[in-house]
């Protein structure tokens, strides 16, 4: 069946429309007026405590993950607040530390170790293996070709001048003596941590 | 429903309704209050950068014109900066005085009160005044109202945006990213009575180092806020970046919702009585509905079955 509309119903019809319309515009039919709060976003997440990478303060942080640490999921940090139970910052952080996700989820983050040859201008990617037997390496050969047993006075001594280490300052004193018996015993003098660089 | 999330049942006020808001769930709800020592400000911006974490914002990296203020203004992606001000006392001293500007969180919001799209604004139980964007109409009307210019109106979709002082993490028993993060606890949250409590004890400590115009800043023009501020100056607050001394609700907001509105409605509602009316007593005007020339007509008819 054919709807048949006159002109002046046509008219009437969007006559009708257009105050009907223009009623509900000016709050004549107003939707229900809901409020909402944006969705707490922490809910479920993965917290880690961390020390941040920044200075030599080493304020406490806690790492926001997505995810369950379940086998078929990568977790994900997405959000990092301060740790309030940390005794160095209980809570707070400077910019650089509140800004840490974008540092860590930077793309000149380096996230691998690179090598880069004598004499070569490249940066070459190698695995965590290769790097630390490399490391080691190095390290062996230098102390055998400079260890000194005895010095100038003629006393026996553990010295291994030519090698120095940086270590962290924001260590916990497990780490730390743990870290200190190692370096000591090799006879490394050169030891530092980035507190005072 | 549309932008519905929580079914937050304690608000207290919302944005262009007659309907009653829910409000009931009000009681043992306390105000919540942030207080900013500004005598205490080092200036780092960690609540910035907190405050943009936090928010999932990410402003676009600005030009350096010389000053410490970055960005130089308020923006739809930063909804809070602080003002860096240099000014020289009666003794001739440089004093550096930094200021976090955010909402206010007013106890009587002109941007709640001048909005036309309903429930975009609304204050809850425990004194926050929060955009529900999702029902902005960016209209604008919001940065009219607002007695200290805080809301921006986003280029990319045309909708408002502030400070909402976390009210995500206050509804699950947390403080402002922005209160977190500070390092020198200049920026303080607690229930609106110990703020006060503290404020007054940092402005006694202020007057005791020499600061004898030391005080609390919560204006009374806009029914108190719930962001309140030290001043080493309090009888000048308009040194602080262009702190109003006195904020008020605009008055063309007033007449704008308190007398044009009812006056529109009661217009169209005359034009819509003296309609009835006028059909009630001289009724429809007749015209034949059937075409004129016959033969057309009947055919018109035929077609009809």
């Amino acid at each position: 069946m054919t709807l048949r509309v006159s002109r002046r119903q046509f008219f009437k019809l969007g006559a009708a429309g257009m105050a009907s319309s223009s009623m509900a515009m000016m709050g004549f039919a107003p939707e229900p007026a809901v409020a909402s709060v944006r969705h707490f976003k922490l809910s479920g997440a993965k917290i880690t405590r961390n020390t941040c990478t920044y200075c030599s303060v080493g304020c406490g942080l806690l790492l926001y993950s997505r995810g369950d640490a379940s086998i078929n999921n990568i977790d994900d940090i997405y959000h990092v607040e301060g740790d309030p139970d940390h005794p160095v910052s209980r809570g707070s952080l400077c910019p650089k530390g509140a800004g840490v996700l974008d540092f860590i989820k930077s793309r000149s983050r380096l996230s691998h170790p690179l090598v880069r040859e004598p004499g070569s201008n490249e940066w070459k990617r190698i695995s965590w293996n290769e790097a630390l037997n490399r490391i080691a390496r190095h390290m062996k050969d230098d102390r055998d070709a400079n260890f000194v047993t005895q010095d100038e006075n003629g006393n026996t001594v553990n010295h291994w001048l030519t090698t120095g280490f940086l270590a962290a300052s924001a260590s916990s004193n497990e780490t730390a003596t743990l870290t200190h018996k190692v370096v000591r015993s090799l006879g490394m003098l050169a030891f530092d941590n980035q507190a005072r660089v | 429903m549309r932008g519905d999330q929580i079914n937050l049942q304690n608000i207290v006020a919302r944005s262009a309704t007659t309907e009653p808001s829910p409000q009931v769930r009000h009681g043992g709800v306390e105000e919540v209050t942030k207080l900013i020592d500004v005598s205490r400000c080092i200036g780092c911006k960690a609540c910035q950068v907190a405050c943009s974490e936090w928010n999932d914002l990410r402003d676009d990296v600005g030009e350096c014109v010389g000053v410490y203020d970055n960005p130089m203004d308020l923006t739809p992606e930063t909804w809070e900066v602080m003002r860096f001000n240099e000014y020289e006392d009666e003794q001739g001293n440089l004093e550096w005085l930094i200021r976090k500007d955010n909402c206010m969180h007013c106890e009587e919001p002109g941007c709640l009160e001048a909005c036309p799209a309903p429930g975009a604004i609304v204050k809850y139980a425990n004194g926050i005044v929060d955009f529900n964007s999702e029902h902005c109409i960016g209209c604008g009307y919001c940065v009219a109202g607002c007695p200290f210019d805080i809301p921006r109106i986003s280029k990319k979709d045309e909708k408002a945006y502030k400070c909402t002082l976390c009210s995500d993490r206050v509804f699950h028993g947390l403080e402002p990213a922005c209160v977190k993060s500070c390092p020198t606890g200049s920026i303080m949250f607690g229930t609106r009575e110990d703020m006060h409590e503290l404020a007054a004890a940092r402005t006694d400590f202020l007057k005791g180092r020499g600061y004898e115009k030391a005080g609390i800043y919560d204006p009374a023009g806009v029914g108190g806020t719930h962001v309140i501020y030290v001043l080493q100056h309090a009888d000048k607050p308009e040194i602080y970046g262009g702190l109003p001394e006195d904020p008020r609700i605009s008055p063309m907001v007033d007449a704008w919702k308190g007398v044009t509105k009812p006056l529109m409605s009661a217009a169209i509602g005359l034009a819509a009585l003296s309609g009835f009316f006028h059909y009630a007593t001289k009724g429809p005007k007749e015209e034949p509905e059937d075409d004129p020339d016959e033969e057309k007509a009947s055919e018109a008819r035929e077609e009809d079955k």
